[in-house]
């Protein structure tokens, strides 16, 4: 048992999710199914801390890799390892998932067993696109991440899930349409008749050839982030979604977007990567200020959350397009840091909205009074949110920031004025929400968290402060692979 | 850790810090009313310990022996590293360092790692900060024990207070700018949450939210500072270090000399990582000059402006009085913002290498004293008088900083060190009144408290001595050496210039700066006034001249709002508030004895550091000379009192002072005068179109028109009247719009900056928000809604050739194939 694990930490990590979906399909019992997912999850995470404790950050390269031939004919392999940038984006996803299901415990009502169900696919196929190494298993588990969203939002969704769920699928397959065009391009391009990734990334590709595939790459990912001018359906799709489904959404499913970047754009396309940073720059600095003004404009609270999410997306992409190793390591952990502060931002208002059925800012006031425990935390993630020293996303946005002083001082100026817009709109929303006078009688009789509900939220706020006060191993277990992957696109940026 | 200064230095924050956590823990419902306990504790170990620091730097400062010949006259500071914090290797590669080109600095070149080492420091400057910081908190927390007394957020309040003297602390013994930006925004948390103590009303909500928000924007620019500064010199530490993060000062030492005399360092880690603050890069002033320095000076001020509510980031000061009164006194008054005033002093260097940014600083601190003053003159709230009297002293510290000498910054410290004593005082005085009028502080409302207050009223008088600069009391000396310092600057300045006028063609050679008649001998290093042209020093002197008068006329307005409000207070008829109710005497011995304790050290202290008066030592001065950053200007430095100066400004401070009783002792009416006068009360009533009109109804006009009238010049008389009513209005218009915004109503509306920000800036931007909103909702997403759009509208065509005519499809086919056809036909043509 013991070297079955060592051996196959990976693909036990992936197949606790599935055998518990397969456990639960058996069973009727809805209490029943929902202690299977808790399980299910809990385990994963526990396997998810001892794959942390036996991953060596030193090493540059791929570690715990397995492989076992799947499609022969075309050389398709079922491969999976992990290095210093997938484990942190594993371990969110292991850390969020029970979170989702403590949260659905009470709130989902209706087809609990199905929900379940949905939860633990999607992490089990989170798992494999963090840690596959082949291009198909990554593309099919891609799409395989979009049909539990879908559902999750239009069968749980709020009064306009049909159309939010209808836009996200619809967003969402035309980036895995251009993803597969991306794939198969690259497939036939390099000539190699493989698949595995490390092996496409030692070949080198015309610039021409790298330009068009990149910039399929680029409109995949793009729209998964989401930059820019593809952001739209995110706050439609946040805000219909049920909690849990916010939650991985915004935790986790944003993040294959930069990862993907990480993964397969910088490592094989670098030139064409150093073309079009300017443009990803400039989109970056774009979605930070932009999704900051939006969100300072909302008087929904979902909304807000989402808009600030955008915001805080283009810090990944900002640090990852200045190509240096304190830019990198920033998006990674802005990207990990985010999934914590705003899965949990998600999970409050998700609290709140099961006990008030509003998600508008102006329904609410002075619940420092009537919910203290629930204020004191909302307060810390609403503080992490912006960056306050001391809480986890100060590090990411210094170290993009740092990186990107070395590229151009105006895209800095620009991002800090994102900065302040964050602290503006968050304050704002404090002082609506939590400050103040209770807004009406009934708002005076809510009650404060459930010992489950705090359960739900103080494992993420020991996480904020902890990653804000000692970085370190976080850093440390990047800083090799991040390095081997500076190198690289340096190779291809003009000689200083 | 094993030495003493180490763990003092672990202790000091430690203490509160526990205080706070234990507070937080048991505070709702072991400790209750018993909260307070843990923090005094707390904080009175924490200022033994502070003593403790203060003593073991001041023995190791004055060692004769150093212990390394390379350490000689470098100051003396100790570091100590807890963990690291973030490490990113080689993360930047400094290829073009944009100053010096010494060895050293030829050294810095080549890739740097991203390290931050969370490293705390001992040194003059560190242990004066601790040790008042925690003095004054520890009295605080004595006095809020008994002003808080029965609130509903007992615990609340004292874990805050725990929590914002371990930020405090740590703020201002970290060895790092990344750290110093963390607790920078940790103590503007603290502040943000004690200033919304109350939240429950709306006001201290928004003042909460404001003071955060107008310390972002400070933030922002602090941060790009920082940037710029990782930029240019590769490293963010305040200290030099070995590149393995060693920072024990002998193997530095070492490491330095080794590296100095040319032999190539054995491996990469035990090259010197020279601090952007720390003794090697002072001792060979590799410092950015030109743009980038006054780049990052002003960035670094618009922080510093921020927490020290400097303009135009000032507006949130007043507005936090929103707090509970001992945390006005603690936080906004004595120790957080002083915050931008200890930055400023620990990046000395910095500014020493840009002199402009060294002016913008001590005209935005004179500028901001001179508003603040004019603005308290006319304010009716007691804390707030004292709020906008906190802005305009720390304007003064920040005039002397500006005055970019050694002797200034020491009394640019010194002012920050007695004002924490007598500022404090007066707000626990305020906060004792406040106390006793249930909470009413509007001075219209209250009056004559003397006799019913006794306490309070003697030792807030010594405090507002001090605030006036009263001669012999502590303000006294310290602004009487920031005028002082400002005074010697441009007289240096425009001795320079007779001095080359006099040697016009030898200016190279003069003499460095500084009086001939203080007698000091040969300069070590020649002055870099030296090298200014004429026309430089010329603009320079004529800035300080006029900021000299500036500080000279504030010093009035200060001793005069002082004691307006003091008279206002506990003079002329007894009057109390009905909310005073029960409460209406004076405060329980625990909020009492700090303000005895306060009251003695704000007349005292000034006295017992500076004797210069006397011909006795400048204590504080040469002492804060030991910190490193400063110790390369200690030699220059020669502290001397000037008689003329402190004359003239104790005078200043006294007819101030005789005036404010003459108006406001007694009888009230010479401040309704004053107050019409101000306000161009008697031209709005003697001007206004009524009363112009009105002019024709004057005995003598009509018996002159009607005279006219009756030898048939009533015409003449009849326009020459319209022409002087024209005239009287035209030049009258200025005036009747001017009692909008009269000197009096200016002052009273604050300059009515706060409007200003919010329609220029505020509604503006959320305005943006809105229009952005729609932009997204309608443009870019109807965009994405357009492509959705279209596949049903393809579809809509073509469902209408699905008519279900069997022989439509039939023709549709042949003409199909026809078109396959020609086309291949075509095609093999083409061939």
């Amino acid at each position: 048992m013991a070297t079955l694990l060592d051996n196959h930490l990976l693909s036990c990590m992936i197949a606790v999710p599935f055998i518990g979906i397969l456990a639960m399909v058996v069973i009727r019992n809805e209490q029943v199914s929902r202690i299977i997912a808790l399980l299910c999850a809990v385990l994963d995470l526990g396997l998810g801390l001892y794959l942390w404790s036996r991953f060596k950050p030193a090493d540059e390269g791929m570690q715990l890799v397995e492989r076992i031939p799947w499609m022969p004919t075309f050389n398709i392999e079922y491969a999976v390892g992990v290095d210093g940038i997938s484990i942190l984006l594993v371990l969110l996803t292991t850390l969020l998932t029970p979170l989702c299901v403590l949260c659905s415990w009470s709130s989902i009502k209706i087809h609990v067993k199905a929900f379940m169900i949905l939860i633990l696919l999607v992490e089990g196929a989170m798992i494999v696109v963090f840690t596959a190494l082949d291009l198909f298993l990554f593309f099919m588990m891609w799409e395989v991440t979009m049909i539990p969203m879908y559902f999750m939002i239009i069968l749980w969704g709020g009064p306009g899930r049909i159309a939010a769920g209808l836009k996200f699928v619809l967003y969402s397959l035309t980036g895995s349409l251009l993803l597969l065009v991306g794939i198969l391009a690259l497939h036939v391009e390099s000539g190699l008749g493989t698949f595995d990734i490390q092996t496409l990334s030692e070949q080198t590709y015309s610039s021409d050839a790298q330009f068009w595939m990149f910039l399929a790459f680029l409109l995949a990912f793009g729209i998964k982030l989401p930059m820019f001018p593809f952001h739209t359906w995110l706050p439609d799709a946040h805000a219909e979604a049920p909690t849990a489904g916010s939650v991985i959404l915004a935790g986790v499913l944003l993040k294959m977007g930069g990862y993907g970047f990480l993964r397969i754009c910088l490592p094989i396309f670098p030139d064409a990567a150093v073309t079009f940073a300017p443009l990803m720059l400039s989109l970056s600095v774009v979605a930070i200020l932009y999704g900051g003004f939006m969100a300072l404009a909302q008087d929904d609270l979902k909304k807000l959350v989402a808009y600030s999410s955008i915001s805080h997306m283009g810090f990944v992409t900002l640090g990852i397009f200045v190509f240096n190793r304190q830019g990198i390591q920033g998006a990674i952990l802005q990207m990990f840091n985010h999934g914590i502060v705003t899965g949990a931002m998600f999970l409050a208002v998700g609290q709140l909205y099961e006990r008030t059925h509003s998600r508008l800012i102006s329904d609410y006031g002075g619940l420092h009074k009537t919910m203290p425990r629930f204020a004191g935390l909302f307060c810390i993630f609403a503080v992490a949110s912006f960056g306050l020293p001391g809480t986890c996303s100060f590090i990411g946005e210094v170290l993009v920031l740092l990186g990107a002083s070395e590229t151009s001082y105006v895209m800095v100026l620009l991002a800090m004025g994102g900065i302040v817009l964050a602290a503006s709109y968050m304050l704002w929303m404090l002082q609506r929400v939590v400050l103040g006078q209770p807004s009406t009688s009934t708002a005076e009789q809510i009650p404060d968290l459930t010992p489950r509900e705090t359960l739900n939220l103080v494992p993420l706020a020991i996480v904020v402060f902890m990653i804000g006060v000692y970085p370190g191993p976080l850093m440390e277990m990047m800083d090799a692979c991040v390095a081997n992957l500076v190198e690289l696109t340096n190779k291809a940026l003009p000689i200083k | 850790m094993d030495d003493s200064l180490s763990r003092f230095l672990i202790l000091i924050p430690a203490f509160p810090l526990a205080a706070a956590i234990i507070i937080a823990i048991a505070g709702p419902k072991l400790l209750k009313q018993w909260s307070h306990v843990p923090v005094i504790v707390a904080l009175v170990a924490s200022f033994i310990c502070s003593l403790g620091l203060l003593s073991e730097v001041k023995k190791r400062s004055n060692y004769a022996e150093p212990e390394h010949r390379l350490l000689a006259h470098a100051g003396f500071e100790h570091v100590v590293t807890l963990w690291t914090w973030a490490d990113v290797g080689e993360a930047y590669e400094l290829d073009k360092p944009t100053y010096g080109d010494s060895e050293a600095s030829i050294a810095d070149r080549g890739h740097r790692d991203f390290r931050v080492d969370v490293t705390l420091r001992a040194d003059a400057l560190t242990a004066i900060m601790l040790s008042m910081v925690t003095f004054i908190s520890s009295l605080v927390a004595i006095f809020g024990a008994g002003y808080m007394h029965g609130d509903r957020g007992y615990w609340r309040f004292f874990s805050y207070i725990g929590l914002f003297v371990f930020s405090m602390t740590m703020l201002v013994s970290v060895s790092n700018f990344i750290l110093l930006f963390v607790f920078w925004e940790a103590v503007g948390v603290c502040s943000y949450l004690l200033i919304g103590f109350w939240y429950e009303k709306p006001e201290a909500a928004a003042a909460g939210k404001k003071a955060f928000l107008v310390n972002r924007v400070g933030d922002f620019g602090f941060a790009l500072a920082l940037f710029l500064i990782w930029t240019n010199y590769g490293t963010l530490n305040f200290h030099d270090t070995r590149a393995d993060g060693e920072t024990d000062q002998v193997l530095v030492a070492q490491a330095m000399e080794t590296q100095l005399a040319g032999d190539a360092p054995g491996d990469n880690e035990s090259l010197v990582v020279r601090g952007v603050v720390g003794r090697w890069r002072v001792a060979a002033n590799d410092y950015a000059t030109g743009g980038v320095a006054l780049a990052i000076c002003l960035l670094l001020l618009l922080g510093a402006c921020g927490k020290s509510a400097q303009f135009p980031l000032h507006v949130w000061l007043p507005d936090a009085m929103e707090g509970p009164t001992p945390v006005s006194a603690l936080i906004h008054a004595a120790t957080m913002v002083t915050a931008g005033v200890y930055m400023v002093a620990r990046c000395t260097p910095l500014f020493m290498a840009s002199p402009e940014a060294q002016l913008t600083v001590a005209c935005v601190g004179a500028f901001t004293a001179l508003l603040a003053g004019l603005i308290a003159m006319t304010q009716y709230d007691l804390k707030r008088v004292l709020a906008y009297s906190t802005v305009s002293q720390l304007g003064y510290m920040f005039l002397a900083l500006g005055t970019g000498t050694v002797v200034g910054i020491s009394a640019g410290m010194f002012h920050l060190f007695t004002h924490a004593f007598f500022k404090a005082l007066l707000f626990l005085g305020a906060g004792s009144v406040m106390h006793a009028m249930g909470n009413v502080i509007d001075m219209r409302r209250f009056g004559g408290l003397r006799k019913l207050m006794p306490t309070t009223h003697a030792t807030f008088m010594i405090g507002c001595l001090a605030l006036a600069g009263f001669p012999l009391l502590s303000g006294f000396f310290s602004k009487d050496s920031i005028v002082a310092a400002v005074h010697d600057r441009y007289h240096t300045m425009e001795h320079e210039l007779d001095h080359r006028g006099a040697h016009a063609d030898a200016h190279m050679t003069s003499e460095a700066t500084g009086h001939d008649e203080r007698g000091a001998g040969p300069r070590p290093t020649p002055s870099p006034l030296t090298s200014w042209d004429a026309a430089r020093l010329h603009r320079f002197a004529t800035i300080y001249h006029w900021l000299y008068l500036s500080a000279m006329f504030t010093a009035f307005l200060t001793a005069f709002y002082t004691f307006r409000a003091f008279y206002m207070t506990f003079y002329g008829k007894e009057v109390i508030p009905h909310e005073a109710g029960e409460h209406a005497h004076e405060s329980p011995p625990m909020m009492a004895w700090p303000l005895i304790v306060l009251a003695v050290c704000a007349a005292l202290v000034g006295i017992s550091l500076d004797q210069t008066i006397i011909e006795g030592p400048n204590r504080f001065g040469e002492f804060l000379l030991n910190t490193p950053s400063l110790a390369d200007g200690a030699a220059l430095a020669s502290f001397e009192f000037h008689i003329n100066v402190a004359g003239t400004s104790g005078a200043i401070a006294i007819v101030a002072i005789l005036l404010a009783t003459y108006l406001y002792l007694g009888h009230r009416r010479e401040i309704e005068w004053l107050r019409r006068l101000m306000d161009f009360e008697q031209f709005a009533k003697w001007f206004d179109v009524e009363s112009v009109s009105r002019w024709k109804e004057v005995t003598w006009v009509k018996q002159l028109h009607s005279g006219a009238k009756s030898v048939g010049l009533g015409w003449l008389t009849g326009a020459l009247g319209n022409v002087v009513l024209l005239l009287a209005l035209i030049t009258a218009t200025p005036f009747l719009l001017g009692h909008f915004v009269s000197p009096y109503k200016l002052s009273l509306g604050k300059f009515f900056i706060d409007e200003i920000y919010q329609l220029l800036i505020v509604l503006p931007l959320r305005g943006f928000a809105v229009v952005c909103y729609a932009i997204d909702r309608w443009v870019v997403d109807g965009f994405v809604n357009l492509v959705g759009r279209l596949p049903p509208l393809f579809g809509g065509l073509m469902r209408s050739l699905q008519m279900g005519l069997v022989q439509f499809y039939a023709l549709a086919m042949v003409l199909g194939v026809l078109v396959l056809l020609v086309a291949r036909v075509m095609l093999a043509a083409c061939r």
